[in-house]
């Protein structure tokens, strides 16, 4: 079975400006893969080239084995542009409704449903997109990306209008999302929400993959930090297997221990050392 | 192609949704309302010099005041054409409304043709609308009637129809705003067309009717307004006949038949540039 997304050794070109230098990437399905990079390090065009919007120079993508931009490829594909508007006569329902049209999607006023109250918009069907605060548009987008159960979603900056709460209804959705077997991309400035819930994150930075692994293989140890009746006392060049030695130790020395926190590097650590300290 | 139904349909309900159109329907009852008083004074006024003029009043003032508003029909299609169009690929991709669309699995000609049909909807019956209203008030004004009632009105809604696809191929490479003010100059280049035309005629000048000729086919919405005003008199003869021709919004202008192969294949090859050029084009 091909993955959800692969892209193979793409590459753009804005006449002399090198957007994308060749890069290869793959979202297999179920599998939420965060998309990280400074400004203008080319995530955005590298999810527009899997969406079909805009040509690679070089390379290819392909969405469930079809070329991307391919009838086949979009029609597997649910996408959130990063900068989108629904008209501002439509309703909720009505611009569902219209995707729902478009997609040959038979889910009717059920799939409408479904997916608002996924999206914990179910009180707005009837509101119109004017009315909406950016936030609940942010959720209609993300709701009108699933319309037609897509095989792939594409999320370029889902959460940066939402409020905490409204990012804690994204993270349930996109563990919901992985619970469907949907392959997602999540392109996003938010390293804490890429590491709560991704199972792999690709950094890239001036157009290249730089880093990339789960977040668990991104991160280095730090050593281990014991609390004990004498203060907290640090072991650094010490890691997870050391910590039974080390507490024997410890309490052999008639101290008492209050507890133990092996030390990692955050994700934030680790992106900003693989970008050289740009800006995110 | 089978989207292309959807996205007409999504384009109409734009078009009657948006403020816009209900700025146009106040303007153009409005419109409506002042050609009534003008038609009606006019008529008054021409009764006074029944029998001291070498021409048929009722048929000069009938003809004339049709004419002109004929222009203001034209020019009200046009601007709706216009609005309807201008932002359809460029300005709605800065406004993040195209992305939605694109991405799903309907293909881009089918994204513009529909557009294309949504605006067409629009157009069409409006400019038929409007001329049929100005031709009935003229009629409760003057008693007058064209001599051709639907063709004229056809070839003024064929005209719009080009405005429409000429605004949309420039909304593949122009920003919206770029885009209407570029729709309104060539707009402005066809309507001077038309008066080169006529001064050429009065100054017996072969070049500047050649020039007017020409650019009036280059922007065919100017050579289709100029037959629909020759055939809404094509039966005035004599000095009536030629004071109508000569009257301040005349410059009308037999095309003959390959007007409408023109018109066609001009319309043919625009559509197809748009359709290329939106194909290629990063959103």
């Amino acid at each position: 079975m091909p993955p959800a997304l692969a892209v193979h050794d793409v590459a753009k070109r804005y006449g002399r400006i090198e957007a994308l230098k060749g890069v290869d990437l793959t979202v297999e399905s179920g599998e939420l893969v965060g998309l990280l990079g400074p400004n203008g390090a080319g995530k955005s065009t590298l999810v527009k080239i899997a969406c079909g919007l805009i040509r690679a120079s070089r390379g290819r993508a392909e969405i469930c084995g079809a070329p991307a931009g391919s009838p086949s490829a979009r029609a597997a594909l649910g996408y959130l542009a990063e900068l989108f508007r629904f008209p501002g006569w439509y309703s909720a329902g009505e611009v569902l409704r219209l995707h729902q049209r478009l997609v040959a999607s038979d889910g009717g006023q059920s799939e409408r449903d479904d997916l608002l109250e996924l999206v914990g918009l179910s009180e707005a069907h009837r509101v119109r997109v004017d009315a909406m605060s950016k936030g609940m548009q942010q959720r209609l987008g993300i709701a009108q990306a699933l319309v037609g159960s897509p095989q792939v979603l594409l999320l370029d900056e889902p959460t940066s209008a939402l409020d905490p709460a409204g990012r804690r209804t994204v993270r349930a959705l996109l563990e919901e999302l992985r619970r469907r077997n949907i392959g997602v991309l999540l392109n996003s400035h938010l390293l804490s929400e890429i590491e709560l819930v991704c199972d792999r994150v690709v950094i890239l930075s001036h157009g290249a993959v730089v880093a990339a692994g789960t977040p668990a293989e991104l991160s280095r140890p730090r050593g281990v930090e014991i609390e004990t009746d004498r203060g907290i006392q640090h072991f650094e060049n010490s890691g997870r297997d050391e910590v039974p030695a080390l507490v024997e130790n410890l309490i052999a020395e008639g101290q008492r221990v209050y507890g133990v926190r092996v030390l990692a590097t955050s994700l934030e650590e680790e992106y900003l050392q693989a970008v050289g300290g740009d800006e995110a | 192609m089978r989207a292309v139904p959807i996205i007409a349909l999504y384009a109409l309900e734009e078009a009657l949704r948006r403020r816009i159109f209900h700025v146009v329907l106040v303007l153009t009852a409005l419109y409506l309302a002042l050609y009534w008083l003008g038609a009606d004074t006019a008529f008054e006024e021409v009764q006074q010099f029944e029998g001291g003029l070498p021409v048929e009043e009722k048929e000069l003032t009938g003809g004339t005041l049709f004419g002109l508003s004929m222009f203001g029909t034209l020019f009200l299609g046009a601007v709706l054409a216009a609005f309807l169009t201008l932002g359809v690929v460029r300005g709605d991709a800065e406004r993040g409304l195209l992305q939605p669309l694109v991405v799903r699995p309907i293909g881009r000609n089918a994204l513009l043709v529909g557009r294309f049909l949504g605006a067409a909807a629009v157009c069409v019956p409006y400019v038929f609308f409007v001329f049929t209203a100005c031709a009935l008030i003229t009629r409760a004004a003057g008693g007058w009637w064209p001599d051709q009632f639907v063709r004229p009105g056809a070839e003024l809604a064929a005209g719009v129809l080009v405005i429409a696809v000429l605004g949309l191929l420039g909304s593949v490479f122009l920003s919206a705003t770029a885009n209407g003010i570029a729709i309104f100059m060539v707009f402005g280049a066809g309507l001077v067309a038309g008066l080169l035309g006529q001064i050429g005629e009065a100054l017996n000048s072969d070049t500047l009717q050649t020039v007017a000729e020409r650019t009036s086919w280059a922007l065919p919405f100017e050579a289709l307004y100029q037959d629909a005003l020759y055939r809404i008199t094509s039966e005035s003869r004599g000095f009536t006949g030629l004071a109508i021709q000569l009257g301040p919004f005349g410059g009308s202008q037999a095309a003959g038949s390959n007007l409408h192969l023109w018109v066609a294949a001009y319309f043919a090859v625009a559509l197809s540039l748009t359709l290329a050029a939106f194909s290629r084009k990063d959103l």
